[in-house]
């Protein structure tokens, strides 16, 4: 098998898993306890904080544990639109290709009375913050732009938004969830205020995460209850989550020239291998991308049937096609960056890792290659394409 | 579980009747790139009876899958049997489909009735219009999107 989906989840490695079972088995005290057992629990907590935080660039008491991505975005985004209407302030601004996390919780302020503008992000999937500036408006309460794109793997100029940002004295919330473990993140240097990370996107386990809040920033909870996690996150930690996670997120800091020095290499490789396929393009601007993330468009088929070959061949990957997603539009992130939705469909996304090997590159240039081809020669819109009846959107 | 039953990716993977019929009796083509599916069929039609199907599908495992079925159901069939092919049919012969992917087959369905709307119009053939006006589908009950 290859994986080759790692920006939808990772393998946990053996560390983690060891860290895991034995706080399943052993430290499995509530950190709330006043007994050895439950401090024991405690301190495990404490010094995954203390670890969280140094790879942040942070204060532990920054730090609050979630339950994972999703759930830090909901609550930095909730925390700031509270704040600003607090003080008048409903104006957002944000991307339109922003994870759904992100995009849902705007919607969903919309309709409460909030007013969001959706930065454009060109054809390559980068905004400016020349861009950020110009949308800043008095009444501005949050930008919230992601560090890296989960489909097409572009990353922003975070540190100039969160200069602008800072220097309008406006809050800024960096989705940084594919971001953290593939390239630097100080969340000082780079003048965040929210940043939401999770642990399965670094080889960590699933269902826990981190939402960072920079001090004197009154955190509004979503999760009423006890006093866990300073009172702004009840519900009794995910002591094995978290520690895992403090393992993973070590080794993936610690390995992060990996990352350039390999990781991407491999990735421009199979970039250039899948550009030889006729009428295929590159998703997403060729260097400012994460260092595992390839994504193209491919003219005449549809991604998901794409997928199903691939997976004969023992492959996983992904596609932003509407039939992969169960509703009838493709990925919202390609039609962002103006692809129109009949090349949208035809979409793939290939994720790779360090445990990725060039004999792996080779078999998917080969595999993708000849999945494409017989595609094309079972389809009605390619057939147009070739006789001329129908133009080509990919040259 | 997986996605798909085993006939639907026995399809997938071996589909019958790909292909192009040159100078054929009737041709359909439904389904459009902007919604992600596209089918065409083409038939080949002697004494009334589909003596050859073809088809060809941009489109999901379960476009692809659906279209090969279909083909076959109606093959060596005779026409007035060929009008009475339902997406149900189509499904329930490659045993069942995921609730969201049930409008593919209907797809399906559409592009042999077209086909067969083709032929009659070619033809000259007297026809019940109300048997053709399905091609505009009501897709609501296929649907499970939330
Ligand atoms: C950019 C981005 N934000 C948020 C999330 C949600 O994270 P989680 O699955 O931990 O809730 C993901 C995960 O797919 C992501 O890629
Ligand atoms: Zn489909």
């Amino acid at each position: 098998m290859i994986y080759a989906d790692n920006a939808a989840t990772t393998k946990p490695s053996q560390k983690v898993i060891e860290a895991m079972v034995a706080c399943l088995s052993e430290d499995y005290g509530n950190p709330s306890s006043v007994y050895t057992l439950g401090q024991r629990a405690a301190e495990l907590l404490q010094n995954a904080r203390e670890r969280v935080a140094k790879n942040l660039g942070c204060d532990p008491s920054e730090i609050t544990f979630t339950s994972g991505g999703s759930e830090a975005d909901n609550q930095a985004i909730r925390t700031a639109a509270f704040l600003g209407a607090q003080k008048g302030k409903k104006h957002l601004i944000s991307t339109p290709f922003e994870h759904h996390a992100v995009l849902h919780t705007l919607n969903k302020l919309e309709r409460e009375g909030f007013e969001v503008t959706y930065l454009d992000v060109h054809e390559n999937g980068l905004v400016t913050a020349e861009q950020v500036a110009q949308a800043i408006r008095p009444d501005t309460a949050l930008v919230s732009i992601m560090f890296a794109n989960n489909e097409i793997g572009t990353i922003q100029p975070v540190g100039e938004i969160g200069a602008v940002c800072r220097e309008k004295g406006v809050l800024f919330h960096c989705d940084s969830v594919q971001a953290i473990g593939h390239v630097p993140v100080n969340v000082y240097d780079l003048k965040i205020d929210f940043l939401a990370l999770s642990a399965h996107k670094f080889h960590g386990p699933k269902g826990v995460g981190v939402l960072y809040t920079k001090k004197g920033i009154r955190l509004q909870n979503l999760i009423e209850g006890g006093a866990q996690e300073r009172g702004k996150r009840a519900g009794t930690e995910n002591v094995p989550g978290i520690v895992g996670m403090a393992v993973a997120m070590d080794d993936a800091i610690a390995n992060l020239d990996k990352q350039a020095t390999y990781v991407a290499p491999l990735r421009d490789k199979l970039i250039d291998g899948l550009s030889k396929i006729p009428h295929s393009i590159l998703n997403g601007d060729r260097t400012q991308r994460l260092p595992g993330n390839v994504n193209f468009c491919f003219e005449g088929i549809e991604g998901e049937s794409l997928l199903l070959l691939l997976d004969n061949e023992g492959i996983c990957a992904s596609s932003g096609s509407a039939c992969t997603s169960g509703s009838l539009d493709p990925s919202h992130v390609l039609l962002s960056i103006g692809r129109p939705p009949e090349i949208a469909h035809g979409s793939l996304r290939l994720t790779i890792s360090e445990d990725t090997t060039h004999e792996e590159v080779d078999t998917l240039i080969k595999a993708v290659t000849e999945a494409v081809e017989y595609l094309r020669s079972i389809s009605p819109v390619w057939r147009n394409l070739q006789e001329g009846k129908q133009d080509f959107i990919i040259q | 579980m997986a996605l798909y039953s085993e006939t639907v990716m026995d399809h997938f993977r071996h589909p019958r009747n790909v292909g192009i019929i040159e100078n054929p009796d009737g041709v359909g083509e439904v389904g459009n790139p902007i919604c992600g599916d596209i089918m065409k069929i083409y038939l080949k039609i002697e004494n009334d009876v589909i003596v050859d199907a073809k088809f060809e599908t941009f489109g999901c495992g379960s476009a692809i899958a659906s279209s090969s079925m279909a083909t076959e159901l109606i093959k060596g069939r005779p026409v007035s049997e060929a009008m009475e092919l339902t997406n149900k049919a189509v499904a329930e012969a490659l045993g069942g489909l995921p609730a969201h992917k049930l409008h593919c087959s209907v797809l399906a369905e559409e592009g042999i009735r077209s086909a067969l709307l083709d032929y009659h119009k070619r033809y000259n053939l007297p026809y019940d219009e109300e048997k053709f006006a399905l091609l505009h589908h009501d897709e609501e009950d296929f649907s499970d999107e939330a």
